[in-house]
């Protein structure tokens, strides 16, 4: 250790606060940057998730419910 | 070769392997800048003429070595994109922006604190506190630029033309102490002498630039990520990637 006790480890001379200000923004920042990186990764991947079980759902959709219309060959007599 | 270069510029391959390398990146990496921090916040000898403000110094050099240092990985990938138009360079380009913007910050805010108790100011408009601050404006002209122009191969050419334009402010910062009369100090590493420190504070130094990199490997891979996650939504690997274990 470079210091006699833990209280001059704290106030280092003097220049506590000017050293552990520096320590705290660097720590704060560095982390809300590492934590935001994570959180927005993970953002994008639920997005894609939503949007193609959305686009699944609707193709389902299409496939089991009977057409609204049906077109059929009617035979007209031409005479 | 080639197959490799082409290889390296494609977003899946990137993808895959990266993923193995983050959560080494992140270990080293914090387990490096701790041992660096803690080695020359606790036990590292306190200087002679500065006292213990210099222990500043742990932080303010890492950050202030990878600010230039993202700057000058920005402009060859910025190379590569004009070149080569290889999409890779361009998404590392804008990963890596924002974490360039946050360090160049972190080294002027902790250069200021620490030029308080030891030249008596916070700021001066000297040399090397000038070009600093121009690369500052850079990253953030380069996040902005991207940001305004909506079309992706456009955006990703101006923001290469930006980046190597403004190339030109590392030699200036790099060369600053040694060119003008500056109040700061001259640098702490040269690759052709040994430096004048004792090891007792070097070896921390060194020790907190070397996790602060492997730190910043981890942000560059996941951001990289992101980007070609929101990029290639509409493509069937992204599709089994995020749906894999799902029915």
């Amino acid at each position: 250790m470079a210091f006699d006790s833990f209280s001059a480890f704290i106030t280092m001379d003097g220049h506590g606060p000017y050293v552990w200000a520096c320590y705290a923004v660097f720590f704060v920042l560095m982390l809300v940057m590492m934590i935001g990186s994570v959180r927005s990764r993970t953002a994008i991947i639920e997005s894609c998730r939503r949007g193609y079980e959305f686009q699944t759902d609707k193709s389902k959709v299409a496939a089991t419910s009977a057409p609204s219309a049906s077109f059929e060959r009617v035979n007209v007599s031409q005479d | 070769m080639w197959q490799f270069f082409h290889k390296l510029g494609s977003p899946k391959w990137f993808f895959g392997i990266s993923a193995r390398f983050m959560p080494w990146l992140l270990a080293g990496g914090v387990l490096l800048l701790m041992a660096g921090v803690v080695w020359g916040l606790a036990f590292a000898p306190k200087d002679y003429l500065q006292g213990n403000s210099y222990r500043i110094i742990f932080i303010h050099v890492p950050t202030a070595f990878m600010a230039q240092s993202i700057y000058i990985m920005m402009a060859s990938a910025a190379v590569v994109t004009l070149v080569w138009r290889m999409k890779l360079a361009d998404v590392f380009v804008k990963a890596v922006a924002p974490v360039g913007l946050v360090l160049t910050f972190l080294a002027l805010f902790t250069g200021a604190v620490w030029g308080k108790p030891t030249w008596g100011t916070w700021w001066i408009w000297d040399a090397r506190l000038t070009s600093m601050l121009i690369l500052l404006f850079l990253y953030g002209g380069v996040i902005a630029l991207d940001r305004a122009i909506n079309d992706e191969k456009s955006a990703a050419r101006a923001v290469a033309v930006l980046v190597l334009v403004g190339v030109v402010n590392i030699p200036i910062i790099k060369y600053s102490v040694e060119w003008w009369n500056t109040l700061h100090q001259p640098a702490s590493f040269k690759l052709t002498e040994k430096p004048t420190m004792p090891p007792e504070m070097w070896v921390p130094l060194l020790l907190s630039v070397l996790g602060l990199y492997l730190i910043f490997g981890w942000l560059a891979c996941i951001r990289m990520q992101t980007e070609i996650l929101s990029r290639e939504q509409r493509t069937r690997w992204v599709k089994e990637f995020v749906m894999r274990g799902r029915s």
